[in-house]
Protein backbone atom coordinates (compact mmCIF):
# COMPACT_ATOMS: atom_id res chain seq x y z
CA UNK A 1 0.00 0.00 0.00
CA UNK A 2 0.92 3.15 -0.84
CA UNK A 3 2.09 5.59 1.76
CA UNK A 4 -0.13 8.90 2.08
CA UNK A 5 1.44 11.83 1.86
CA UNK A 6 2.61 13.96 4.39
CA UNK A 7 0.93 16.89 5.11
CA UNK A 8 4.02 19.19 4.16
CA UNK A 9 4.68 17.49 0.85
CA UNK A 10 1.37 18.07 -0.22
CA UNK A 11 1.64 21.38 0.87
CA UNK A 12 4.76 21.91 -1.12
CA UNK A 13 3.52 19.82 -4.49
CA UNK A 14 0.52 22.40 -4.42
CA UNK A 15 2.26 25.84 -4.41
CA UNK A 16 5.30 24.53 -6.85
CA UNK A 17 3.32 25.78 -9.91
CA UNK A 18 2.79 29.00 -8.67
CA UNK A 19 5.96 29.43 -7.02
CA UNK A 20 7.80 28.24 -10.63
CA UNK A 21 5.64 31.25 -12.62
CA UNK A 22 6.42 33.95 -9.83
CA UNK A 23 10.23 32.56 -9.27
CA UNK A 24 10.62 32.99 -13.24
CA UNK A 25 8.58 35.69 -14.28
CA UNK A 26 8.98 38.04 -11.14
CA UNK A 27 12.21 37.24 -9.17
CA UNK A 28 14.84 36.12 -11.41
CA UNK A 29 13.70 39.05 -13.53
CA UNK A 30 13.88 41.47 -11.13
CA UNK A 31 17.58 40.30 -10.02
CA UNK A 32 18.44 40.22 -13.38
CA UNK A 33 17.52 43.98 -13.40
CA UNK A 34 19.75 44.61 -10.96
CA UNK A 35 22.14 42.92 -12.63
CA UNK A 36 21.75 45.03 -15.31
CA UNK A 37 22.15 48.52 -13.85
CA UNK A 38 25.69 47.36 -12.96
CA UNK A 39 26.75 47.64 -16.54
CA UNK A 40 26.17 50.46 -19.46
CA UNK A 41 24.34 48.22 -21.73
CA UNK A 42 23.04 50.92 -24.42
CA UNK A 43 21.13 49.18 -27.68
CA UNK A 44 22.32 52.04 -29.91
CA UNK A 45 26.41 50.85 -29.41
CA UNK A 46 25.25 47.15 -28.73
CA UNK A 47 29.15 45.02 -28.74
CA UNK A 48 30.55 46.94 -25.56
CA UNK A 49 28.99 46.80 -22.38
CA UNK A 50 31.53 48.01 -19.50
CA UNK A 51 30.77 47.26 -15.91
CA UNK A 52 30.12 51.01 -14.59
CA UNK A 53 29.53 49.74 -10.79
CA UNK A 54 27.23 52.11 -9.06
CA UNK A 55 27.71 54.68 -12.00
CA UNK A 56 24.07 54.21 -13.53
CA UNK A 57 22.85 55.00 -9.98
CA UNK A 58 24.83 57.66 -9.61
CA UNK A 59 24.07 59.61 -12.87
CA UNK A 60 20.30 59.45 -12.16
CA UNK A 61 20.26 60.59 -8.80
CA UNK A 62 22.78 63.76 -9.12
CA UNK A 63 20.33 64.91 -12.20
CA UNK A 64 17.62 66.77 -12.10
CA UNK A 65 15.27 63.94 -14.50
CA UNK A 66 14.67 61.56 -12.24
CA UNK A 67 13.37 63.63 -9.18
CA UNK A 68 10.90 65.79 -11.49
CA UNK A 69 9.98 62.57 -12.29
CA UNK A 70 9.40 61.45 -8.73
CA UNK A 71 8.15 64.65 -7.47
CA UNK A 72 5.09 64.19 -10.37
CA UNK A 73 4.30 61.22 -9.63
CA UNK A 74 4.35 62.00 -5.28
CA UNK A 75 2.20 64.60 -6.91
CA UNK A 76 -0.18 62.79 -8.77
CA UNK A 77 -0.50 60.06 -6.03
CA UNK A 78 -1.27 63.00 -3.23
CA UNK A 79 -3.84 65.01 -5.73
CA UNK A 80 -5.85 62.16 -7.24
CA UNK A 81 -5.99 59.94 -4.27
CA UNK A 82 -7.24 62.94 -1.85
CA UNK A 83 -9.69 63.30 -4.41
CA UNK A 84 -11.04 59.78 -4.93
CA UNK A 85 -11.20 59.66 -1.20
CA UNK A 86 -13.21 63.02 -0.61
CA UNK A 87 -15.46 61.62 -3.21
CA UNK A 88 -15.11 58.27 -2.86
CA UNK A 89 -16.52 58.91 1.11
CA UNK A 90 -19.24 61.00 -0.04
CA UNK A 91 -20.24 58.57 -2.36
CA UNK A 92 -20.75 55.86 -0.45
CA UNK A 93 -22.07 57.29 2.43
CA UNK A 94 -24.85 58.68 0.15
CA UNK A 95 -25.19 55.17 -0.96
CA UNK A 96 -25.34 53.99 2.30
CA UNK A 97 -28.82 55.96 2.61
CA UNK A 98 -31.95 54.68 1.98
CA UNK A 99 -33.21 57.08 -1.31
CA UNK A 100 -35.58 55.85 -4.43
CA UNK A 101 -33.33 53.88 -7.17
CA UNK A 102 -30.13 53.30 -4.79
CA UNK A 103 -29.82 49.46 -6.21
CA UNK A 104 -29.56 50.95 -9.76
CA UNK A 105 -27.09 54.16 -8.73
CA UNK A 106 -25.22 51.19 -6.95
CA UNK A 107 -24.92 49.08 -9.95
CA UNK A 108 -23.73 51.95 -12.50
CA UNK A 109 -21.33 53.46 -10.58
CA UNK A 110 -18.86 50.55 -11.61
CA UNK A 111 -19.02 51.37 -15.06
CA UNK A 112 -16.26 53.81 -15.42
CA UNK A 113 -14.32 51.15 -13.33
CA UNK A 114 -15.06 48.58 -15.63
CA UNK A 115 -13.93 50.91 -18.49
CA UNK A 116 -10.10 49.32 -19.97
CA UNK A 117 -7.85 52.39 -19.11
CA UNK A 118 -6.46 52.32 -22.68
CA UNK A 119 -10.31 53.38 -23.54
CA UNK A 120 -10.77 55.54 -20.71
CA UNK A 121 -7.08 57.76 -21.65
CA UNK A 122 -8.50 57.84 -25.44
CA UNK A 123 -12.20 59.03 -24.20
CA UNK A 124 -10.83 61.86 -22.18
CA UNK A 125 -8.30 63.14 -24.76
CA UNK A 126 -11.27 63.13 -26.91
CA UNK A 127 -13.69 65.00 -24.04
CA UNK A 128 -10.29 67.82 -23.79
CA UNK A 129 -9.94 68.30 -27.48
CA UNK A 130 -9.07 71.85 -28.31
CA UNK A 131 -10.85 72.30 -31.29
CA UNK A 132 -13.55 69.65 -30.77
CA UNK A 133 -13.90 68.61 -27.44
CA UNK A 134 -16.87 68.31 -25.43
CA UNK A 135 -15.53 69.96 -22.29
CA UNK A 136 -14.39 72.99 -24.72
CA UNK A 137 -18.40 72.71 -26.09
CA UNK A 138 -19.71 72.40 -22.51
CA UNK A 139 -18.40 75.31 -20.95
CA UNK A 140 -18.60 77.33 -23.87
CA UNK A 141 -22.43 77.11 -24.29
CA UNK A 142 -22.88 77.25 -20.49
CA UNK A 143 -20.67 80.49 -21.16
CA UNK A 144 -17.95 79.69 -18.57
CA UNK A 145 -15.26 80.23 -20.97
CA UNK A 146 -14.88 82.51 -23.76
CA UNK A 147 -12.72 80.54 -26.26
CA UNK A 148 -11.54 76.94 -26.77
CA UNK A 149 -8.49 76.21 -24.48
CA UNK A 150 -6.48 73.82 -24.79
CA UNK A 151 -6.35 71.42 -21.89
CA UNK A 152 -3.25 69.27 -22.67
CA UNK A 153 -1.24 71.79 -23.98
CA UNK A 154 0.47 73.35 -21.09
CA UNK A 155 2.69 70.96 -18.54
CA UNK A 156 1.01 71.41 -15.25
CA UNK A 157 -2.89 71.71 -16.63
CA UNK A 158 -2.20 68.54 -18.56
CA UNK A 159 -0.57 66.72 -15.60
CA UNK A 160 -4.35 68.00 -13.36
CA UNK A 161 -6.25 66.75 -16.84
CA UNK A 162 -4.96 63.34 -16.57
CA UNK A 163 -5.54 63.01 -13.22
CA UNK A 164 -9.25 64.15 -13.56
CA UNK A 165 -9.41 61.05 -16.34
CA UNK A 166 -8.13 58.74 -13.64
CA UNK A 167 -9.95 59.97 -10.82
CA UNK A 168 -13.24 59.32 -13.03
CA UNK A 169 -11.85 55.74 -13.55
CA UNK A 170 -10.86 55.10 -9.97
CA UNK A 171 -12.77 56.66 -7.73
CA UNK A 172 -15.83 54.07 -8.00
CA UNK A 173 -13.33 51.42 -6.51
CA UNK A 174 -12.97 53.56 -3.39
CA UNK A 175 -16.65 54.22 -3.16
CA UNK A 176 -16.99 49.98 -3.45
CA UNK A 177 -14.07 49.53 -0.65
CA UNK A 178 -15.74 52.30 1.51
CA UNK A 179 -19.17 50.99 1.37
CA UNK A 180 -18.26 47.75 1.79
CA UNK A 181 -16.75 48.92 4.64
CA UNK A 182 -19.70 51.01 5.82
CA UNK A 183 -22.05 47.94 6.23
CA UNK A 184 -19.80 46.47 8.92
CA UNK A 185 -20.26 49.34 11.33
CA UNK A 186 -23.11 47.87 13.65
CA UNK A 187 -26.01 50.16 13.64
CA UNK A 188 -26.12 50.15 17.63
CA UNK A 189 -23.12 52.84 18.22
CA UNK A 190 -25.18 54.94 15.95
CA UNK A 191 -28.57 54.88 17.72
CA UNK A 192 -26.44 55.04 21.18
CA UNK A 193 -25.49 58.20 19.62
CA UNK A 194 -28.36 59.37 18.54
CA UNK A 195 -29.64 59.11 21.80
CA UNK A 196 -26.56 61.11 23.01
CA UNK A 197 -27.95 63.96 20.57
CA UNK A 198 -24.86 63.70 18.78
CA UNK A 199 -25.52 65.26 15.55
CA UNK A 200 -24.26 64.40 11.65
CA UNK A 201 -20.98 65.74 11.71
CA UNK A 202 -19.78 64.34 15.02
CA UNK A 203 -21.23 61.19 14.56
CA UNK A 204 -19.08 60.98 10.78
CA UNK A 205 -16.15 61.71 12.91
CA UNK A 206 -16.45 60.15 16.19
CA UNK A 207 -17.88 56.90 14.85
CA UNK A 208 -17.97 56.35 11.25
CA UNK A 209 -14.23 57.81 10.03
CA UNK A 210 -12.98 55.45 13.25
CA UNK A 211 -14.56 52.76 12.36
CA UNK A 212 -13.81 53.25 8.56
CA UNK A 213 -9.83 53.16 9.47
CA UNK A 214 -9.01 50.07 9.07
CA UNK A 215 -10.35 49.93 5.16
CA UNK A 216 -9.16 53.49 4.65
CA UNK A 217 -5.76 52.89 5.19
CA UNK A 218 -5.72 49.38 2.98
CA UNK A 219 -7.21 51.51 -0.16
CA UNK A 220 -4.77 53.97 0.59
CA UNK A 221 -1.57 52.31 0.90
CA UNK A 222 -3.22 49.95 -2.89
CA UNK A 223 -3.79 53.45 -4.25
CA UNK A 224 -0.43 54.62 -3.56
CA UNK A 225 1.59 51.47 -4.77
CA UNK A 226 -0.54 51.66 -8.02
CA UNK A 227 0.55 55.44 -8.80
CA UNK A 228 3.78 53.48 -9.88
CA UNK A 229 2.01 51.40 -12.65
CA UNK A 230 0.38 54.51 -13.91
CA UNK A 231 1.26 54.57 -17.39
CA UNK A 232 -1.43 53.41 -20.52
CA UNK A 233 -3.43 56.98 -19.54
CA UNK A 234 -0.27 58.93 -20.00
CA UNK A 235 0.76 57.09 -23.43
CA UNK A 236 -2.60 57.43 -24.86
CA UNK A 237 -3.56 60.99 -23.26
CA UNK A 238 0.12 62.86 -23.52
CA UNK A 239 2.83 60.71 -24.06
CA UNK A 240 4.53 62.31 -21.46
CA UNK A 241 4.21 66.10 -22.67
CA UNK A 242 4.26 68.29 -23.25
CA UNK A 243 7.45 69.25 -21.98
CA UNK A 244 7.71 66.23 -20.38
CA UNK A 245 5.02 67.58 -17.43
CA UNK A 246 3.02 64.37 -17.37
CA UNK A 247 6.31 62.08 -17.17
CA UNK A 248 5.80 60.28 -14.13
CA UNK A 249 8.72 57.60 -13.14
CA UNK A 250 6.98 54.80 -14.64
CA UNK A 251 6.81 56.44 -17.97
CA UNK A 252 10.29 57.89 -17.78
CA UNK A 253 11.65 54.48 -17.06
CA UNK A 254 9.76 53.24 -20.34
CA UNK A 255 11.16 56.25 -22.21
CA UNK A 256 14.61 55.66 -21.38
CA UNK A 257 14.98 51.80 -21.71
CA UNK A 258 12.66 51.46 -25.24
CA UNK A 259 12.54 54.79 -26.80
CA UNK A 260 16.39 55.78 -26.33
CA UNK A 261 17.44 51.91 -25.67
CA UNK A 262 19.60 52.92 -22.72
CA UNK A 263 18.55 49.36 -20.92
CA UNK A 264 20.93 49.24 -18.08
CA UNK A 265 19.85 53.04 -17.22
CA UNK A 266 16.20 51.88 -17.44
CA UNK A 267 17.22 48.62 -15.65
CA UNK A 268 18.97 50.91 -12.69
CA UNK A 269 15.22 52.65 -12.25
CA UNK A 270 13.63 50.06 -12.51
CA UNK A 271 15.48 48.67 -9.48
CA UNK A 272 14.86 51.73 -7.75
CA UNK A 273 11.04 51.51 -8.08
CA UNK A 274 11.34 48.04 -6.88
CA UNK A 275 13.53 48.91 -3.55
CA UNK A 276 10.15 51.48 -3.23
CA UNK A 277 7.45 49.19 -3.91
CA UNK A 278 9.75 46.54 -0.92
CA UNK A 279 9.64 49.56 1.44
CA UNK A 280 5.52 50.85 0.88
CA UNK A 281 4.80 46.94 0.71
CA UNK A 282 6.49 46.36 4.41
CA UNK A 283 4.31 49.40 5.47
CA UNK A 284 1.23 47.60 4.00
CA UNK A 285 2.01 44.32 5.78
CA UNK A 286 2.67 46.15 9.36
CA UNK A 287 -0.65 48.09 8.66
CA UNK A 288 -2.58 45.14 8.12
CA UNK A 289 -0.63 43.38 11.09
CA UNK A 290 -3.23 46.13 13.14
CA UNK A 291 -6.23 44.16 11.96
CA UNK A 292 -7.28 41.29 13.08
CA UNK A 293 -8.46 38.99 9.57
CA UNK A 294 -6.10 38.60 6.30
CA UNK B 1 -38.73 73.64 17.06
CA UNK B 2 -40.78 70.31 15.06
CA UNK B 3 -41.37 72.73 12.09
CA UNK B 4 -37.64 73.33 12.22
CA UNK B 5 -36.96 69.63 12.15
CA UNK B 6 -39.30 68.58 9.54
CA UNK B 7 -37.64 71.70 7.38
CA UNK B 8 -34.29 69.82 7.89
CA UNK B 9 -35.58 66.76 7.41
CA UNK B 10 -36.92 67.75 3.65
CA UNK B 11 -34.02 69.59 3.43
CA UNK B 12 -31.91 66.51 4.00
CA UNK B 13 -33.96 64.20 1.74
CA UNK B 14 -33.84 66.58 -1.29
CA UNK B 15 -30.42 67.54 -0.99
CA UNK B 16 -29.62 63.58 -1.36
CA UNK B 17 -31.72 63.52 -4.69
CA UNK B 18 -29.43 66.33 -5.73
CA UNK B 19 -26.44 64.03 -4.91
CA UNK B 20 -27.61 60.97 -6.46
CA UNK B 21 -28.44 63.17 -9.68
CA UNK B 22 -25.14 64.53 -10.08
CA UNK B 23 -23.53 61.43 -9.44
CA UNK B 24 -25.74 59.76 -12.10
CA UNK B 25 -24.59 62.06 -14.46
CA UNK B 26 -21.14 62.29 -13.49
CA UNK B 27 -20.93 58.73 -13.44
CA UNK B 28 -22.08 58.13 -16.76
CA UNK B 29 -22.29 61.32 -19.20
CA UNK B 30 -18.53 60.64 -20.27
CA UNK B 31 -18.86 56.90 -21.46
CA UNK B 32 -22.44 58.10 -22.72
CA UNK B 33 -20.70 60.50 -24.90
CA UNK B 34 -18.34 57.81 -25.82
CA UNK B 35 -21.54 55.78 -27.49
CA UNK B 36 -23.02 59.30 -28.69
CA UNK B 37 -19.19 60.22 -30.39
CA UNK B 38 -19.45 56.54 -32.39
CA UNK B 39 -22.66 56.95 -34.15
CA UNK B 40 -22.77 60.36 -34.62
CA UNK B 41 -22.43 61.73 -38.06
CA UNK B 42 -18.64 62.77 -38.84
CA UNK B 43 -19.61 66.31 -39.48
CA UNK B 44 -22.16 66.77 -36.53
CA UNK B 45 -18.64 66.03 -34.33
CA UNK B 46 -16.99 68.56 -35.68
CA UNK B 47 -19.57 71.08 -35.77
CA UNK B 48 -19.44 74.33 -33.59
CA UNK B 49 -21.40 75.03 -31.67
CA UNK B 50 -21.48 70.89 -31.08
CA UNK B 51 -24.59 69.48 -31.27
CA UNK B 52 -25.17 66.97 -28.40
CA UNK B 53 -28.08 64.98 -29.90
CA UNK B 54 -27.19 64.03 -33.65
CA UNK B 55 -29.81 64.25 -35.92
CA UNK B 56 -29.22 61.04 -37.27
CA UNK B 57 -27.33 57.97 -36.26
CA UNK B 58 -25.40 55.79 -38.03
CA UNK B 59 -24.15 52.18 -37.20
CA UNK B 60 -22.08 52.11 -40.54
CA UNK B 61 -18.82 52.17 -38.32
CA UNK B 62 -19.84 48.99 -35.86
CA UNK B 63 -20.50 47.12 -39.62
CA UNK B 64 -17.84 48.30 -41.26
CA UNK B 65 -15.72 46.45 -38.27
CA UNK B 66 -17.59 43.60 -38.55
CA UNK B 67 -17.94 42.83 -42.25
CA UNK B 68 -15.09 44.56 -43.80
CA UNK B 69 -12.63 42.47 -45.81
CA UNK B 70 -8.77 42.15 -44.94
CA UNK B 71 -8.45 45.36 -47.34
CA UNK B 72 -9.28 47.61 -44.89
CA UNK B 73 -6.54 46.96 -42.42
CA UNK B 74 -7.99 48.45 -39.46
CA UNK B 75 -11.13 46.67 -39.13
CA UNK B 76 -9.32 43.53 -40.27
CA UNK B 77 -6.30 44.36 -37.04
CA UNK B 78 -8.87 45.22 -34.63
CA UNK B 79 -11.13 41.81 -35.54
CA UNK B 80 -8.13 39.88 -34.98
CA UNK B 81 -6.98 41.67 -31.73
CA UNK B 82 -9.92 41.16 -30.05
CA UNK B 83 -10.09 37.63 -30.74
CA UNK B 84 -6.23 37.51 -29.69
CA UNK B 85 -7.20 39.26 -26.25
CA UNK B 86 -10.03 36.70 -25.55
CA UNK B 87 -7.50 33.64 -26.12
CA UNK B 88 -4.28 35.34 -23.79
CA UNK B 89 -7.47 36.29 -21.42
CA UNK B 90 -9.41 32.82 -21.37
CA UNK B 91 -5.45 30.82 -21.74
CA UNK B 92 -4.55 33.17 -18.29
CA UNK B 93 -7.56 32.49 -16.38
CA UNK B 94 -7.23 28.74 -16.54
CA UNK B 95 -3.69 28.79 -15.96
CA UNK B 96 -3.72 31.20 -13.13
CA UNK B 97 -7.09 29.87 -11.48
CA UNK B 98 -5.12 26.61 -11.37
CA UNK B 99 -1.70 27.41 -9.96
CA UNK B 100 -2.89 29.92 -7.61
CA UNK B 101 -5.81 27.73 -6.20
CA UNK B 102 -4.13 24.86 -5.41
CA UNK B 103 -1.29 27.60 -3.56
CA UNK B 104 -4.42 29.61 -1.67
CA UNK B 105 -5.45 26.03 -0.03
CA UNK B 106 -2.52 25.19 0.83
CA UNK B 107 -1.59 28.46 2.67
CA UNK B 108 -4.68 28.66 4.28
CA UNK B 109 -4.83 25.21 5.11
CA UNK B 110 -1.71 23.31 5.66
CA UNK B 111 0.89 23.52 7.88
CA UNK B 112 4.96 23.54 6.78
CA UNK B 113 8.09 25.31 6.74
CA UNK B 114 8.01 28.75 5.86
CA UNK B 115 5.26 29.48 5.02
CA UNK B 116 4.94 33.23 6.18
CA UNK B 117 7.81 33.62 4.48
CA UNK B 118 7.00 32.26 0.89
CA UNK B 119 3.19 34.26 1.81
CA UNK B 120 5.09 37.02 2.26
CA UNK B 121 7.05 36.50 -1.28
CA UNK B 122 3.89 36.40 -3.37
CA UNK B 123 2.63 39.54 -1.40
CA UNK B 124 5.32 41.33 -2.89
CA UNK B 125 5.57 40.56 -6.36
CA UNK B 126 1.97 41.14 -6.34
CA UNK B 127 2.73 44.39 -5.55
CA UNK B 128 5.62 45.06 -8.05
CA UNK B 129 4.91 47.12 -11.05
CA UNK B 130 5.56 45.77 -14.73
CA UNK B 131 7.60 48.95 -14.97
CA UNK B 132 10.25 46.90 -12.62
CA UNK B 133 11.18 44.02 -14.42
CA UNK B 134 9.89 44.63 -17.88
CA UNK B 135 13.33 45.15 -19.16
CA UNK B 136 14.54 42.24 -17.85
CA UNK B 137 11.85 40.41 -19.31
CA UNK B 138 12.26 41.89 -22.41
CA UNK B 139 15.90 40.39 -22.99
CA UNK B 140 14.82 36.98 -21.41
CA UNK B 141 12.09 36.52 -24.03
CA UNK B 142 14.17 37.78 -26.50
CA UNK B 143 16.33 34.69 -25.52
CA UNK B 144 13.94 32.02 -25.85
CA UNK B 145 12.18 33.56 -28.64
CA UNK B 146 8.63 34.19 -26.94
CA UNK B 147 8.29 37.91 -28.04
CA UNK B 148 5.27 38.83 -30.42
CA UNK B 149 3.81 35.60 -29.80
CA UNK B 150 0.20 35.19 -27.80
CA UNK B 151 2.04 32.32 -25.77
CA UNK B 152 4.90 34.86 -24.49
CA UNK B 153 2.11 37.09 -23.42
CA UNK B 154 0.16 34.49 -21.49
CA UNK B 155 3.13 33.65 -19.50
CA UNK B 156 3.49 37.11 -18.69
CA UNK B 157 0.46 37.77 -17.84
CA UNK B 158 0.04 34.81 -15.46
CA UNK B 159 2.84 36.13 -13.38
CA UNK B 160 0.83 39.44 -12.41
CA UNK B 161 -2.54 37.50 -12.04
CA UNK B 162 -1.36 34.10 -10.48
CA UNK B 163 -0.16 35.96 -7.10
CA UNK B 164 -3.37 37.72 -7.37
CA UNK B 165 -5.14 34.73 -7.22
CA UNK B 166 -3.39 33.62 -4.66
CA UNK B 167 -4.16 36.50 -2.12
CA UNK B 168 -7.92 36.53 -2.85
CA UNK B 169 -8.56 32.58 -2.86
CA UNK B 170 -6.34 32.55 0.22
CA UNK B 171 -9.03 34.77 1.82
CA UNK B 172 -12.31 32.44 0.46
CA UNK B 173 -10.33 29.39 2.06
CA UNK B 174 -9.92 30.63 5.09
CA UNK B 175 -13.40 31.57 5.72
CA UNK B 176 -14.78 27.77 4.84
CA UNK B 177 -15.08 26.05 8.05
CA UNK B 178 -12.48 23.28 9.09
CA UNK B 179 -14.50 20.82 10.67
CA UNK B 180 -16.18 19.98 7.09
CA UNK B 181 -12.79 18.93 5.49
CA UNK B 182 -12.06 17.53 8.65
CA UNK B 183 -15.04 15.42 8.87
CA UNK B 184 -14.13 14.11 5.21
CA UNK B 185 -11.00 13.58 6.06
CA UNK B 186 -11.82 10.89 8.40
CA UNK B 187 -14.49 9.38 6.30
CA UNK B 188 -11.33 8.12 4.89
CA UNK B 189 -11.07 10.93 1.88
CA UNK B 190 -6.97 11.66 0.89
CA UNK B 191 -6.25 15.26 1.19
CA UNK B 192 -6.68 15.17 -3.00
CA UNK B 193 -9.98 14.70 -2.37
CA UNK B 194 -11.21 16.70 0.05
CA UNK B 195 -9.58 19.50 -1.83
CA UNK B 196 -11.15 18.79 -4.82
CA UNK B 197 -14.83 17.09 -3.73
CA UNK B 198 -15.48 19.68 -0.42
CA UNK B 199 -13.27 22.44 -0.82
CA UNK B 200 -13.50 23.97 -4.37
CA UNK B 201 -16.91 23.17 -4.63
CA UNK B 202 -17.90 25.38 -1.16
CA UNK B 203 -14.74 27.80 -2.82
CA UNK B 204 -16.92 28.19 -6.09
CA UNK B 205 -18.29 31.78 -5.48
CA UNK B 206 -14.90 32.97 -5.06
CA UNK B 207 -13.04 30.95 -8.26
CA UNK B 208 -15.74 32.77 -10.16
CA UNK B 209 -15.39 36.29 -8.49
CA UNK B 210 -11.37 35.23 -9.13
CA UNK B 211 -12.21 34.07 -12.81
CA UNK B 212 -13.84 37.36 -13.70
CA UNK B 213 -11.27 39.73 -12.37
CA UNK B 214 -8.55 37.69 -14.12
CA UNK B 215 -9.75 38.04 -16.91
CA UNK B 216 -10.73 41.98 -16.88
CA UNK B 217 -7.11 42.28 -15.65
CA UNK B 218 -5.86 40.40 -18.83
CA UNK B 219 -8.09 42.07 -21.30
CA UNK B 220 -7.42 45.71 -20.10
CA UNK B 221 -3.62 45.03 -19.54
CA UNK B 222 -1.80 47.30 -21.96
CA UNK B 223 2.03 48.18 -20.84
CA UNK B 224 3.43 44.79 -21.38
CA UNK B 225 1.17 44.06 -24.96
CA UNK B 226 3.03 47.63 -26.03
CA UNK B 227 6.41 46.26 -25.68
CA UNK B 228 5.92 42.23 -26.17
CA UNK B 229 3.52 42.39 -29.42
CA UNK B 230 3.82 43.70 -32.81
CA UNK B 231 2.35 42.05 -35.46
CA UNK B 232 -1.40 41.40 -36.61
CA UNK B 233 -0.79 37.53 -35.01
CA UNK B 234 -0.14 38.98 -31.05
CA UNK B 235 -1.30 42.31 -30.82
CA UNK B 236 -4.30 42.59 -28.12
CA UNK B 237 -7.67 44.99 -28.23
CA UNK B 238 -5.68 47.56 -26.05
CA UNK B 239 -2.54 48.32 -28.40
CA UNK B 240 -5.48 48.13 -31.28
CA UNK B 241 -7.20 50.78 -29.58
CA UNK B 242 -4.06 53.04 -29.01
CA UNK B 243 -2.97 52.36 -32.72
CA UNK B 244 -6.60 53.33 -33.85
CA UNK B 245 -6.09 56.63 -31.99
CA UNK B 246 -2.94 57.21 -33.40
CA UNK B 247 -3.72 56.38 -36.93
CA UNK B 248 -7.25 57.35 -37.61
CA UNK B 249 -5.96 60.68 -36.16
CA UNK B 250 -9.04 62.85 -37.82
CA UNK B 251 -11.25 59.82 -37.29
CA UNK B 252 -13.18 60.40 -33.95
CA UNK B 253 -15.93 58.22 -34.95
CA UNK B 254 -13.77 55.48 -35.60
CA UNK B 255 -11.83 55.93 -32.59
CA UNK B 256 -15.14 56.29 -30.30
CA UNK B 257 -16.42 52.46 -31.94
CA UNK B 258 -13.26 50.88 -31.67
CA UNK B 259 -13.53 52.43 -27.54
CA UNK B 260 -16.91 51.28 -27.06
CA UNK B 261 -16.68 47.52 -28.64
CA UNK B 262 -13.25 47.15 -25.94
CA UNK B 263 -15.39 48.09 -23.58
CA UNK B 264 -18.30 45.75 -23.50
CA UNK B 265 -17.28 42.69 -23.05
CA UNK B 266 -15.65 43.86 -19.34
CA UNK B 267 -18.76 46.16 -18.47
CA UNK B 268 -21.57 43.78 -19.72
CA UNK B 269 -19.35 40.92 -17.22
CA UNK B 270 -19.13 43.50 -14.55
CA UNK B 271 -22.71 44.69 -14.20
CA UNK B 272 -24.09 40.58 -14.57
CA UNK B 273 -21.36 39.27 -11.96
CA UNK B 274 -21.40 42.81 -9.71
CA UNK B 275 -21.82 40.60 -6.51
CA UNK B 276 -19.31 38.08 -7.22
CA UNK B 277 -16.58 40.98 -8.41
CA UNK B 278 -17.65 42.91 -5.54
CA UNK B 279 -17.03 40.30 -3.15
CA UNK B 280 -13.72 39.19 -4.85
CA UNK B 281 -12.13 42.81 -4.73
CA UNK B 282 -13.25 43.51 -0.92
CA UNK B 283 -11.45 39.98 -0.18
CA UNK B 284 -8.66 41.85 -0.80
CA UNK B 285 -7.55 42.44 -3.88
CA UNK B 286 -7.79 45.46 -6.24
CA UNK B 287 -7.15 46.08 -9.71
CA UNK B 288 -4.94 48.61 -10.89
Amino acid sequence: MRRPLSEENFAFILITPAVIIIFSIVLYPILKTLYMSFFNIDLTNPFSRPFVGLGNYLEILCGPTFWNAMVRTVYFAVVSISMEFILGISIALLLNEDFYGRWLLRSLIIIPWAIPTIVNGSLWRWIFNPQYGALNALLTQIGLIDSYQSWLGSPFLALNMVIVADVWKMTPLVVIMILAGLQTIPHELYESAGVDGANVLKRFFHITLPMLKPTILIVLILRTMETFKVFDIIYIMTSGGPANGTQLITYYTYREAFSYLQLSKGATLAFLISLTILGLSIIYVKALGTKTEY
Amino acid sequence: MPILRRNRKIFTEVFKYIFAFIILIGTLAPFLWLIISSISPEKELLAKPLQWIPSRHTFQRYVSIFTESENNKAAYVFRQAMGNSIKVALSVVVISLISGTIAAYSFARLKFRFKNKIIMVFLFTYMIPPVAIIIALFTILNELNLIDTLLGLTILYSSFTTPFVVWIMKGYMQSIPGDLEDAARIDGCSRLKALTRVILPLALPGLIATGILVFLLSWEEFFYALIFTSSVQAKTISVAISEFSGRHAVDYGMIATGGVLATLPPVILTLFFQRYIISGLTAGGVKG
